[in-house]
């Protein structure tokens, strides 16, 4: 792949990007959260079209307007989000959509088997999707990329849902792929599986190619330093604020998922008062579910959470639904990842989502329009929201008007907790100082900010401390005055930070 | 995601915004456009569309007693539209409107046979009334219930609950409340149990405009149909603010169970003064059609329920006129749901043709 | 036992016409569309199928051929349920407009047009529309030979119903094999699922939604016509065909969308709807057997949606439009 530029609106998600891969090897791509690794490879699989830039294989120009065109190139993509149709079974979802329709179901159970004995899968054909595993299905994803002729095979994050064990196995897997002269990208940023599994790696950041070198002749922390880069200078305001209190002690946080996988595990900290508590990690370790767990709205196994008041009372939060929290007078602001879906009503406009909070308020069955009409009236002014007017659907927003809209009306409760997923995700550069400055003000109010972010080098300027997420589990809490980028870089992908090559 | 290579023939892009006038003008047109394909039955039969037409407005509007027999028709449309409103709205597909009045029907007639001298004229209303809403609110719960609970498709329930309560009433039809032995039939209503009339059309119009203001206040004043709104627009936005969907869905099914069972009293009780399993007469379905023709506005509802009435009552004068079926009514009403349907679509997407596309996007 | 006898033969009279109006609708449903017009469309059918029948006679006189009849009724009835569905499919499919309302609409349509030509058929022919006597034997015939009629018990169940239940039967099972022995069986069902997933595997859903919809609207078409041409003695009567779209809706569920369920289903629904003429049982009174197939179909719903076994639930997109854009 050649000089490859992809932008999404402003962003800028792939920059002459230049990336080639070998037969018979594992390449691994690495880069942090927003890198551009799977908008490259999804521009490989045929999903998006580059705006600039060539595709070459075995020296021919190819195009690919369609997965069905990377497929007749001999490239396979395998998902984080598998593409199975979970009623049939893993042989019919093989054979879905070939133009082949001679082929009837032995042959294919027959062509399905040996692929798994000459690779080492075990899968069996006649099992329903809905009774496999995650790795079981991860698997199915992977024969039937294989079974429709795949030569390149890139695998974005296949080990984020796996068991060490079922890790080891895949790796096994795709090393006798590689032996079979295969092609394979795997897309990741953990390190050891890097050091392990890959013979060349790739780094991107920021959307920006950094270089290719051998495995075999780098270490992990030279790659952490390509990954991270230095430390660039945003020139975030940061003022100390005097006195802070302990405000939130979150004990021995446990979450488990629909599927029965924990999500979150023995997660233990506090939040204080003044303080901005920065959240980092790899995307998929328990952020979401962190904050969704202290808000009541996803299930808790275990652990506790503990909020105290300025008098020092305690209320236990766990066990209470989002408006019971909100009955103890709990002020607990929460600005979501999925800004649309769950923190606003995307058909009304600012008047109507201001209600969101405050929509019970008021004696009778009446809503009150009058203050958050006030309060739209408001927030349009001080944030500079552009809109045609307050009942204009909020929908039809740009991105960072309707963050600003969320985080307009989280900040307008006054609360004493403020949560935050991803704030500035997509936002341009003046709305993300915007939202800086607004967390900013609210921790010299006092108030406890939780920033869940995926940029180091803003947790590294905007926060006080930072814990960092590692598969559900806390690796460490670091004060992000002293730390490094290396050093969160290397907590995000090691528990605890220190096994190196685990 | 441009395809240079190969641009399709037709391509679609959504509208971000468009200039009400010509919304109103794509509306119209389509109305336009069933009546004109309404002519086909006509012709068929030998008769004049033009003609024809004509007939149906004088024998539906011209005429102060047909004008009545029309509002007659509309105003369990438009109440049973209301009732649908806030169920649509919260995306719950409640498509039992039918067996919500027909039980609803069933409660009040049980008080107007057996209570009629007991009570006093407008205590005996009252009761029918009040069975009417429990009965029909009660009957919504059910599914809404499930939906709740386990998350039981709510389409397919809803429709499943209305044959059991027509059943419900055909065997009381036949069997305890039947009137003379044999006769299949419910003895008519004692006075005491009908709704007065007002201006010639029994009460339950004035009834449905003050539900009509009632409702449009409730959807968009109260706190209770933010919550309608909200649930409606995302689940999710709902838990986050605190709101429990189960028990809003299940609060707002039983309103709109109430209302249809309102419905059902005002049938009995004001236009058929009996009981019988076909009571609701398809009104539950049509009503459906109306409420999500006038997307959920009451006061548009009012527009849509006269228009089917209009034709409605107008074909059954056309038959006895000109001696065309009176089911060109079904037909024209089918064709014209069509349209309308189907005109949301221009008004919300606009076709580009290859080679015309690039004018047109320089134009826009 | 005679009675049981009795009961089952009337059953598959009338189950065989809820059989085709269920199984046209499991081929619309397994597309993920679902189809609430079938009321109108088993009208257009009733309507069409005996127009095809009474003006083929009316042309050739006494020299009509019941075979000829059958396969002109079977034809127009099927066409009409085809152009009903594919007005449907355009506006769901192209036009995106919302299933529900759209398939109330050609119900009204439907019964509309049903009755229409039904009305029509008898002013213009001035006011009585039947077929001879020859042609309605030939609809209404057992088709078996005589000597497996004759078997007691089995003979009558088995053997002694028309021709159109025994093409129902093999169109069940045909689409049965059709369903879980063929590729395109299978990608017709991968688009019920999960319209976007077949769609990225390179399958053409918008084909296979119209044409699984058009062609489950001409088979449910039919059961339309053999009412008339069997139940209804060859005259219209749309009395005796309301409702019956609505049961074959319920029978879908009932069958939990599958073909060969139908058959039986369809037997025991039939039975059921006309058990209140012939059992009587103490506890129960007569009139309420008729609700029997509803509260049977709601209790299956509630134990699929509580037990949430996977391969007895509706197909997963089934009422949800698909649009490509919304990836």
């Amino acid at each position: 792949m050649l000089g490859i530029t992809k932008s999404f609106g402003q962003v800028l998600a792939n920059d002459h990007i230049d990336f080639s891969v070998r037969w018979g090897e594992i390449l691994a791509l690495l880069g942090e959260n927003g890198s551009g690794k799977t908008t490259l490879m999804n521009m490989l699989s045929g999903i998006y079209q580059p705006d600039e830039g060539r595709i070459l294989e075995d020296g021919q120009e190819i195009y690919i307007r369609s997965p069905k065109d990377a497929y007749e190139h001999g490239i396979g993509m395998i998902h984080q989000h598998y593409k199975l149709i979970e009623v049939f079974t893993a042989a019919q979802n093989m054979i879905l959509g070939l133009d082949d329709v001679k082929m009837d179901m032995r042959q294919v159970d027959a062509r399905v088997r040996e692929i798994c004995e000459r690779y080492g899968f075990e899968i069996d054909p006649s099992m329903k999707v809905y009774d496999m595993s995650v790795s079981q299905k991860q698997t199915v994803e992977i024969v039937k990329v294989l079974f429709r002729g795949a030569n390149i095979l890139v695998l974005d994050e296949p080990t984020a849902v796996l068991t060490p064990q079922e890790t080891v196995k895949l790796f096994k897997v795709l090393r006798n792929m590689k032996e079979d002269g295969k092609a394979i990208v795997i897309i990741t940023h953990k390190l050891n599986e890097v050091m392990e599994v890959s013979d060349r790696v790739s780094v991107l950041r920021k959307g920006q190619y950094i270089g290719t070198v051998e495995t075999s002749r780098t270490n992990p922390q030279a790659l952490t330093d390509m990954m991270v880069g230095h430390a660039v200078s945003l020139n975030i305001d940061r003022p100390r604020y005097d006195n802070p209190q302990t405000r939130l002690v979150v004990e021995g946080l446990t979450c488990v998922d629909e599927e029965g996988i924990t999500r979150l595990e023995d997660v233990s900290f506090t939040a204080n008062t003044g303080e901005i508590l920065g959240v980092a990690g790899i995307s998929g370790s328990g952020q979401k579910e962190l904050l969704e767990a202290m808000t009541g709205l996803y299930p808790v196994k275990a652990g506790s959470v503990r909020f105290l008041n300025d008098k020092g009372e305690e209320v236990e939060l766990i066990g209470k639904t989002p408006m019971q929290i909100r009955r103890t007078g709990v002020g607990m602001a929460f600005v979501p990842e999925d800004r649309l879906g769950m923190g606003l009503v995307g058909s009304m406009g600012m008047t109507g989502n201001m209600m969101l909070r405050s929509w019970r308020n008021g004696r009778g069955a009446l809503l009150k329009r009058k203050d958050p009409q006030a309060l739209a009236d408001r927030i349009l002014e001080e944030l500079e929201v552009v809109t045609p007017g307050t009942e204009y659907p909020v929908r039809r927003l740009s991105g960072g008007n309707v963050q600003k809209v969320l985080v307009g009306r989280e900040i307008a409760i006054q609360p004493s907790v403020l949560l935050t997923a991803y704030a500035v995700r997509g936002l341009d550069i003046n709305t993300s100082y915007t939202i800086y400055r607004l967390l900013t003000e609210q921790k010299m109010k006092g108030v406890a900010v939780v920033y869940v972010g995926e940029d180091l080098d803003v947790l590294l300027e905007l926060a006080d401390r930072i814990l960092v997420l590692c598969g559900g589990r806390v690796s460490g809490i670091v004060d992000a005055r002293t730390t490094t980028k290396e050093e969160i870089g290397l907590m995000m992908t090691h528990l605890g930070g220190k096994e190196v090559n685990g | 995601m441009s395809n240079v290579t190969r641009t399709p023939f037709v391509r679609l892009a959504k509208r971000t915004d468009i200039d009400p006038r010509r919304a109103w003008i794509i509306r119209v047109a389509s109305i336009v456009i069933a009546l004109v394909l309404g002519c086909i039955p006509m012709l068929v039969t030998g008769t004049n569309p033009v003609e024809a037409y004509s007939v149906i407005v004088q024998g539906s509007l011209l005429r102060p007693v047909y004008f009545r027999q029309t509002v007659k028709i509309a105003i369990p449309l438009l109440a049973c539209a209301l009732a649908i409103a806030p169920c649509f709205k919260m995306r719950f597909w409640n498509i039992g409107a039918e067996g919500q009045i027909t039980i609803g029907a069933m409660c009040a007639t049980y008080f107007a046979l057996y209570w009629a001298d007991r009570v006093p004229h407008v205590m005996l209303l009252l009761i029918m009334f009040l069975a009417g809403v429990v009965g029909g609110g009660l009957w919504a719960l059910i599914p809404a219930f499930f939906k709740a609970k386990w998350n039981t498709n709510e389409t397919l329930f809803t429709l499943m609950m209305n044959y059991i309560a027509i059943g419900i009433v055909a065997w009381l039809q036949g069997g305890p409340w039947e009137g003379r032995q044999g006769s299949q039939i419910i003895p008519k209503f004692a006075d005491a149990a009908r709704l007065p009339n007002v201006l010639g059309v029994h009460i339950g119009w004035i009834f449905s405009l003050v539900l009509v203001v009632l409702m449009y206040f409730y959807m968009n004043k109260t706190k209770q149909g933010y919550e309608i709104a909200v649930i409606g627009d995302s689940t999710n936005t709902a838990r986050y603010a605190g709101m429990n969907v189960g028990y809003i869905m299940m609060r707002t099914m039983a309103i709109s169970g109430a209302i249809s069972g309102f419905v059902g009293f005002m049938i009995v009780a004001g236009a058929n003064y009996t009981l019988y399993s076909g009571v609701a007469d398809g009104v539950g379905f049509t009503a459906i059609s109306v409420a999500w023709l006038s997307q959920l506005n009451p006061f548009a509802m009012i527009v849509i329920s006269m228009l089917l009435a209009v034709l409605d009552k107008g074909s059954t004068t056309l038959q006895s006129r000109l001696g065309v079926p009176a089911s060109v009514s079904d037909i024209i009403t089918g064709i014209l749901l069509f349209t309308m349907l189907s005109c949301e679509f221009f008004i919300n997407y606009r076709l580009i043709f290859r080679g015309r596309a690039q004018d047109k996007e320089d134009g826009k | 036992m005679n009675l049981l006898v009795t009961l089952i033969t009337a059953g598959v009279t009338f189950g065989t016409v809820l059989m085709y109006g269920t199984l046209g609708e499991i081929l619309t449903e397994k597309s993920g569309n679902l189809n609430l017009g079938v009321e109108g469309i088993m009208y257009m059918g009733g309507a069409f199928g005996l127009a095809g029948a009474f003006y083929y006679e009316k042309a050739v006189g006494a020299a009509a051929s019941g075979p000829v009849a059958i396969v002109l009724a079977l034809l127009a009835a099927f066409v009409a349920g085809c152009a009903a569905s594919a007005i449907y499919s355009f506006l769901t499919i192209t036009l995106r407009t919302n299933q529900n309302v759209t398939g109330l609409a050609l119900s009204i349509f439907g019964t509309g047009v049903g009755q229409f030509v039904g009305e029509f058929m008898r002013l213009s022919e001035g006011g009585y529309v039947a077929l001879s006597n020859h042609l309605k034997d030939s609809f209404a015939a057992a088709i078996m030979p005589d000597f497996l009629q004759g078997i007691p018990v089995i003979g009558p169940i088995l053997f002694s119903h028309t021709v159109f239940f025994y093409m129902a039967v093999v169109l069940a099972v045909l689409m049965h094999l059709y369903f879980t022995r063929t590729r395109s069986g299978l990608y017709l069902r991968a688009v019920g699922e999960s319209p976007a997933t077949s769609d990225a595997a390179g399958i053409n859903t918008t084909r296979y939604k119209y044409l699984a919809t058009i062609i489950g609207g001409g088979i449910s078409a039919i059961g339309g016509m053999v009412y008339i041409v069997t139940t209804a003695g060859c005259v219209w009567n749309h009395e005796g065909l309301s409702g019956v779209g609505w049961l074959a809706v319920a029978l879908v569920i009932f069958c939990i969308w599958r073909p060969l369920n139908a058959i039986w289903g369809s037997v025991i629904f039939g039975a059921m709807m006309i058990m209140y003429l012939r059992v009587s049982l103490p506890f129960m009174p007569q009139q309420l057997y008729k609700i029997l197939p509803y509260v049977v179909t709601v209790i299956v719903l509630i134990f699929t949606s509580m037990r949430n076994s996977r391969d007895k639930q509706p197909p997963a997109s089934l009422g949800v439009n698909y649009f490509r854009e919304e990836r």
